[in-house]
């Protein structure tokens, strides 16, 4: 019960990381960006070229994850995404759809189309027992590591003087603009930053999730009911809605194995029906 | 009663009754049977007997080009972008399967059993569509599609589970058209309901019904404030358009005599949106030359390159979008915009 508990966290926290910058990009930027999974897939293939051909340590490929991932994404940004930012809501579906597709057939390519699998540092595979309850080593692991880097980025969103530029631009484009905020910089950089975070949860999710080609479309459905049901005004609302998310999959999986995706997509439409601006939404809008 | 207050009122009315003329004349001229659309029923006719080795593409463009029509109703008049109607499609698909497996052979009868169940589906999901965004929208339509990918999935003492089904032989269309080996039967069967379901949808389309679904998608509020009853009207169209979706599922199934659960796959949503993209959107035969175009190409790439081809429908996705679809959809714009000039009472 409480292993299941824990592993609902680890992966929560897990698909939190992965959907953090859709947030941005999809509730902020109002950029519906279905290719979000595309990102995360690259840091988990950078992962696994890293380890399984040059043996580099799992240390130094999640960085190299979060590196590769957000420059493909500023490259991405900058040359096509930042055209559509005021397209339809259509357009914008039908160009993140086309990525996907790119991006699925490219990686069947060049990597083939089988499961990919890594070889954990010793130290991290495993279980150990923390008082009576069976913990995996490797998703303590993630979940300290997510942990932090969600408190880090409510630190960086409320704190720091980027945080408040970029809550500026989304606020009004037109008036931070006045004020002499670059916006078109900060979008930038924030969906590098998001793309790099997306692609730091693929390298990290390659042993829990899995990777293979299909990784976007698979997870596509996840990253959005984290987005949709957290609502995107806030970093704690995708977070709690991740952790729940990650939790009723994993318990939904264990106990009512036969049903349990059905489980998550009825919620998430009766979600929507209910809360149509997400669970945590402050009303307006 | 004054004379000037008589005139006022007389002036009224007859301003009214020319309004009324007016506005049955352009949705008159709206409606006109346009020369493009002659061309495309005589060139599909004449496909028949000039390619009669071509039957089961052709067959497959018929069955695209009818799932796209019915997505235009829902998207290019209503505009809601769904990413799940090919719910409708392979629930169509899975019922004409079942039918001609345990009950009917007879191919009309388990198409309109498919027709009836998609819509049914399609009215208890267009509830669910009313409220939010566009993106709450998008969310609730993919939600539906990999609901019903999953419960077929699930259901394998019905569906056949990941196997499908298999092992039928739809009999004789109406107890006269036999299904032959090449797919000739097939093709004018799929023609036939094709051209029917567009001449259904063009009429609803272009009826004030379709006026009114044209200013919903152009803003729902101020549609509101002239008494459009914008949840109503969106309810009925979704429900039509997955009717038609339902029957274009059940085309397949029965042409092809195999059903697999890719009916309900995500790609064939993101095929049917491309197929839009290509011809077009707003005039329902985007879907059909859009479905001519599409498969066509993927033909074409997938004998060129069968494993990856993938990779270039979705390079031509990005394309179309950042070079504009409206300008590419607007060639048809340079068509002859009438075919005959008498009706043209301007």
């Amino acid at each position: 019960m409480l292993t299941i508990l824990f592993d609902g966290v680890a992966y929560g926290m897990l698909l939190f990381i992965l959907a953090c910058g859709l947030t941005v990009t999809l509730g902020l930027m109002n950029f519906i960006n279905l290719a979000h999974g595309a990102f995360a897939m690259a840091g988990g293939y950078v992962t696994v070229i890293m380890m399984n051909r040059y043996g580099i340590s799992f240390y130094w490929c999640l960085p190299a994850a979060f590196i590769v991932a957000a420059f493909i994404g500023l490259i991405l940004e900058r040359t096509l995404y930042q055209w559509l930012y005021q397209a339809p809501h259509l357009d914008q579906v039908l160009f993140s759809i086309g990525l996907v597709f790119m991006a699925i057939a490219a990686t069947d390519y060049f990597m083939g189309g089988q499961q990919q699998l890594i070889n954990l540092p010793p130290e991290l595979s495993g279980r150990m027992d923390v008082f009576g309850v069976g913990v995996g080593r490797y998703r303590l692991f993630t979940i300290i590591l997510c942990a932090v880097l969600a408190v880090a980025l409510q630190l960086i969103l409320s704190k720091t003087r980027f945080g408040s530029r970029l809550r500026a631009a989304v606020d009004d484009r037109r008036v931070a603009m006045g004020l002499g905020i670059n916006v078109p910089v900060v979008f930038a950089l924030t969906f590098a930053f998001g793309s790099g975070l997306a692609g730091l949860g693929g390298a990290m999710g390659a042993e829990i999730l899995g990777l293979d080609p299909n990784f976007p479309l698979k997870f596509m459905i996840y990253f959005l009911i984290v987005v949709s049901v957290g609502g995107t005004s806030t970093v704690s609302g995708p977070f709690l809605a991740a952790l729940l998310l990650g939790i009723a999959d994993v318990a939904g999986k264990y106990y009512v194995p036969a049903i349990g995706p059905f489980v998550i997509y009825a919620l998430m439409i009766i979600m929507l029906i209910v809360r149509p601006n997400g669970l945590f939404a402050r009303g307006g809008r | 009663m004054s004379v000037v207050q008589q005139e006022t009122t007389v002036m009224a009315n007859s301003s009214t009754a020319s309004a009324t003329s007016r506005a049955a004349k352009l949705m008159k001229r709206r409606s006109r049977i346009r020369f493009y659309e002659i061309i495309i029923w005589v060139v599909a006719i004449a496909a028949y007997f000039v390619l009669p080795s071509k039957m089961l593409i052709l067959t497959e463009i018929a069955i695209l080009a009818l799932f796209a029509v019915s997505l235009d109703l829902v998207l290019g008049f209503a505009g809601i972008v769904s990413l799940g109607h090919t719910a409708f499609f392979g629930l169509g698909a899975y019922i004409a399967g079942l039918m001609a497996l345990h009950y009917v052979a007879e191919p009309v009868t388990g198409l309109i059993v498919a027709g009836i169940a998609a819509g049914v589906l399609g009215l208890f999901t267009s509830f669910l569509i009313l409220r939010g965004s566009d993106l709450t929208r998008l969310m609730t339509t993919l939600g539906i599609g990999l609901m019903m990918a999953e419960v077929a999935n699930q259901m394998a003492w019905l569906t056949g589970g990941a196997d499908g089904l298999s092992g039928f032989l739809p009999g004789p269309i109406l107890g006269l058209f036999e299904f032959d080996l090449f797919g000739k039967t097939g093709y004018i069967y799929c023609l036939v309901v094709l051209f029917v379901g567009t001449m259904i949808m063009r009429r609803i389309a272009f009826s004030p019904f379709g006026m009114s679904l044209k200013a919903i998608k152009g803003n729902a509020m101020r549609a509101g404030m002239i008494a459009v009853p914008a949840r109503k009207r969106i309810v009925i169209a979704y429900t039509i358009a997955a009717v038609f979706a339902g029957m274009a599922g059940a085309l397949l199934t029965q042409t092809t005599s195999f059903v697999s659960p890719d009916v309900l796959a995500f790609h064939r949503s993101a095929d049917v949106l491309l197929v839009l993209v290509i011809g077009g959107t707003g005039y329902l035969y985007g879907g059909i030359f859009g479905a001519i175009l599409f498969t066509l190409v993927k033909d074409w790439l997938s004998v060129i390159t069968p494993q990856y081809w993938m990779f270039y429908i979705g390079l031509l996705l990005v394309i179309l979008v950042l070079i504009g679809r409206d300008r590419l959809a607007r060639w048809v714009e340079y068509l002859p915009e009438r075919f005959s000039k008498k009706e043209d009472g301007r």
